[in-house]
């Protein structure tokens, strides 16, 4: 039935102001209670149809074409007051970010009910209430008070939730979800997620939901709608893109994530000399012990990799080793010798043997020198050599990383992230250390070219046998590269040993719930863990209520 | 025609060519001065004539060839002033967000304590007691200045400094001064160049001012806020002659604020914008 489309977009068009085609002539329908899960990489123009849907684009861009009918009104030629009419009371939009989508400044409740009061729909009372009603179907803690605080006040995940009850304020009759739980540990984003489909079903509203992970939209949405640079690839129900995906541009997005699901079956491997020698550390920032009594080897040509949610003390620990966080106790030996608790007192040559390689490469990599300067700083810095060794040796290290050697004379500014993260590895072979630590390389990047980069990695240990200590909190990562694997939880280290046992049966309790929370490649995945935790959460209310 | 790749609009232009022409006048004073800037040519304050297009000052010099070599005066110290004051100010600037806390400190206090007395009040005490030559009032000033600058180049470098590249070169084992010019300084150089402008008007103020005041630039060199001062007496006379040097101050200023407008506006463009200001 036509009624029954509450959102039509027909031949959208977003082009920049320069010209750029950002999306190019999309048309899609959503009928009510359905969800449609849009998906592609960085430029995808996913988010930017997101918005489009609400008649709405980023500082420059325009809509140069196409229709968008909201429950039958074309949006595009309302004026700029009916816009806002519709904005909030039929369309709602929900951020990435619910932490920089609050206002600090303002009490949660107070941001929640703006909206049904600006555009006249409740009285102040009836919305307080509407509120608190919603906090409850998000299963916010007190929802009688939540409201009361502040935005800095909760966690990340309830900031998120709350920020879906600010949606859903109006009762929109459709909601735009743009990688709500991009910016969650694996384990909130369970909790999120079943609470966004709960909602959706409840009140039986339509929604977009924007994502680049394949397993988390295969749980909410009906249908899976795939883009690339602004053109629509594929359209399909979920089922059958991610079983049987019919463009060769889905496939690999497909076996991609599927081979994360998996065990690599080279990780067996023997230890030999055991280079870095981590013994009893400890660590504070300020009166916080970031890094509590960790005891931590990495033998030579091996990675091994650190997991653990956000603040688990991962970073803190590659902070540690390279003595940006001094140690208030512990070891730290290289090679069996000593290294100083601070970055000062260490020799050039201890630190040339621990390079790092940061999450970022964007602002790893300084935007005034070319490329050529700064692959070829450690090799002057570190070996003395002359110009034209330098060059020689920055070419060589182009090579090795896979990029054309001509990009020496360039600046970052004009690479690729995934081309950056590479000119990072090759700053940090140039030193010939014997361990790099990679705090997070690859979840700055797109899927394909992150798999990319660990592919590089991987060759680089064969070709050179370094050793890698791979911070990530990514347990796909860990599967296919890690030989050894230390799971982290606040400072402390509650697992370690070779991957293929912390992956097998008997689990230890903390990692199972790691393992259980990354979404998999199934449209029934969320429903089963919820099954299984709902069990025993049940039962542990019943054992609390006694 | 475009400048460092950039092309200058409309009132760029205008500010560029005000500029040009007050430099053009400062290089070639005693080639385009019809008459030298002390000589006493003609009556006291006589009327614009074809002898003296501006008519002449209190004493009877001609008001034209002052403001041509006052232009030197005056631009040419305010220039050399916001050089040493940004020299001054960007190198402890750095120095203060890259050193360390314990340096960020000192140095800090210490312009907190100069910034809480007015920048006249402390001119004219250091100026009394030194005396009012051309070097100790260069000084004084980019002295005085260089904690504005200091404030700016900290707040930028700071933002800088705690970017993974400046902890990869610490990593590495680069000492300080090559994280400050190599890392961080190149990446604040646009904002403190359009700060420069800005900087460069304020000190071309109060040079003009101190003139104005009598412990500026002193006689017989023109400048163009001593000959406000000096011939300000003729307003209540209805002659125009202390307007001519006013004239001036105005015009230099407008045409430094509209270079520096433009380039504020290049830099703060997404492909100019290399510092997170």
């Amino acid at each position: 039935m036509a009624a029954d489309q509450v959102l039509k977009i027909r031949d959208l068009r977003i082009e920049s102001i320069s010209g750029l085609v950002l999306v190019n002539n999309i048309s899609l329908e959503l009928k009510r209670g359905e969800v449609l899960g849009l998906i592609g990489e960085s430029g995808a123009g996913k988010s930017t149809i997101g918005i489009g849907a609400m008649a709405y684009t980023r500082a420059g861009c325009r809509i140069t074409g196409g229709v968008v009918e909201i429950d039958g009104v074309s949006i595009r030629d309302l004026s700029s007051e009916g816009r806002r009419e519709m904005r909030g009371h039929h369309i709602a939009y929900i951020a990435q970010s619910a932490a920089a989508s609050f206002n600090p400044a303002h009490r949660i409740i107070d941001q929640v009910c703006e909206m049904p009061i600006q555009h006249g729909l409740m009285k102040p009372a009836e919305a307080r209430e509407w509120a608190i009603e919603l906090f409850k179907a998000l299963d916010l803690p007190n929802p009688e008070t939540f409201g009361e605080r502040y935005p800095h006040q909760v966690s990340g995940g309830q900031l998120q939730r709350a920020m879906t009850a600010m949606a859903m304020s109006c009762r929109p009759d459709i909601m735009v979800f743009d990688e709500p739980t991009t910016a969650l540990d694996v384990t909130t984003q369970i909790e999120v997620l079943a609470l966004i489909k709960k909602i959706i079903r409840d009140y039986n509203t339509a929604a977009l939901y924007i994502t680049h992970d394949l397993a988390v939209v295969a749980q909410v949405s009906d249908r899976i709608m795939v883009l690339r640079g602004g053109n629509m690839i594929e359209v399909g129900d979920t089922a059958q893109i991610l079983s049987a995906p019919k463009d060769p541009y889905t496939k690999a997005l497909v076996s991609e994530r599927k081979e994360a699901d998996h065990l690599s079956s080279t990780l067996d491997k023997k230890r030999e000399e055991i280079i870095l020698d981590i013994k009893n550390a400890v660590g504070f920032y300020a009166t916080y012990k970031a890094v509590n009594d960790i005891t931590l080897s990495v033998a030579k040509g091996e990675t091994v990799a650190v997991v653990g949610e956000s603040g688990s003390g991962k970073s803190s620990l590659a902070r540690l080793i390279v003595g940006l966080l001094p140690r208030a106790s512990g070891s730290v030996k290289f090679k069996g010798v000593e290294l100083s608790t601070s970055l000062k007192d260490r020799k050039k040559d201890d630190l040339r043997k621990i390079q790092f390689i940061y999450q970022l490469p964007d602002v790893a990599l300084n935007p005034r020198q070319t490329i050529g300067e700064i692959i070829g700083r450690p090799v002057e810095f570190y070996f003395n050599r002359s110009k034209a060794e330098v060059k020689q040796r920055v070419a060589e290290l182009l090579r090795q990383v896979g990029l054309p050697e001509d990009y020496a004379g360039r600046l970052s500014t004009q690479l690729s992230g995934g081309q950056k993260q590479r000119i990072c590895i090759a700053r940090a072979l140039a030193a010939e250390p014997d361990l790099i630590i990679c705090d997070e390389p690859t979840s700055a990047l797109d899927q394909l070219v992150a798999d990319e980069i660990l592919k590089l990695l991987k060759k680089l240990q064969d070709d050179l046998g370094v050793a890698y200590l791979f911070i990530t909190h990514d347990l796909g990562i860990v599967r296919r590269i890690a030989h050894r694997t230390a799971v982290m939880l606040r400072g402390q280290l509650v697992d370690e040993g070779p991957t293929t046992k912390i992956f097998a049966p008997p689990y230890h309790e903390y990692t199972e719930n790691l393992l259980a929370s990354v979404p998999e490649l199934r449209t029934d995945w969320l429903e089963s863990v919820l099954t299984k935790r709902g069990g025993s959460k049940r039962e542990r209310q019943k054992a609390a209520g006694n | 025609m475009s400048i460092f790749g950039y092309k200058p609009n409309g009132t760029a232009w205008v500010g560029l060519t005000i500029v040009g022409f007050f430099v053009f006048l400062a290089i070639f004073a005693p080639w385009i001065a019809p008459y030298s800037q002390a000589e006493t040519v003609s009556d006291t304050w006589s009327p614009s004539s074809s002898a003296f297009w501006m008519g002449t000052d209190q004493i009877g010099r001609d008001m034209m060839s002052r403001i041509i070599y006052g232009a030197r005066m005056t631009i040419g110290i305010a220039l050399a002033t916001t050089i040493l004051s940004f020299l001054i100010g960007t190198t402890l600037g750095l120095l203060a967000s890259t050193g360390g806390n314990v340096i960020d400190q000192i140095l800090s206090r210490i312009v907190d304590i100069m910034l809480s007395i007015p920048l006249l009040v402390f001119a004219l005490i250091i100026l009394s007691m030194f005396g009012s030559s051309i070097p100790t009032l260069i000084i004084t000033i980019a002295i005085l200045d260089s904690t504005r600058v200091f404030r700016l180049a900290r707040a930028v470098s700071m933002n800088i400094a705690v970017l993974e590249y400046v902890e990869a070169a610490k990593l590495r084992g680069e000492g300080l001064w090559w994280v400050m010019t190599r890392e961080v300084l190149p990446n604040v150089l646009p904002p403190m160049i359009s700060e420069f402008g800005l900087r460069f008007c304020f000190n071309f103020l109060f040079v003009a001012g101190l003139s104005f005041l009598g412990l500026g630039i002193q006689p017989p060199y023109a400048d163009w806020g001593g000959m406000v001062r000096e011939n300000g007496k003729a307003i209540s006379f209805g002659l125009a002659a202390p307007l001519w040097p006013a004239a001036m101050i105005a015009l230099m200023t407008i045409g430094v604020n509209l270079i520096v407008d433009w380039i504020l506006s290049i830099n703060a463009r997404p492909s100019g914008a290399s510092a997170e200001m």
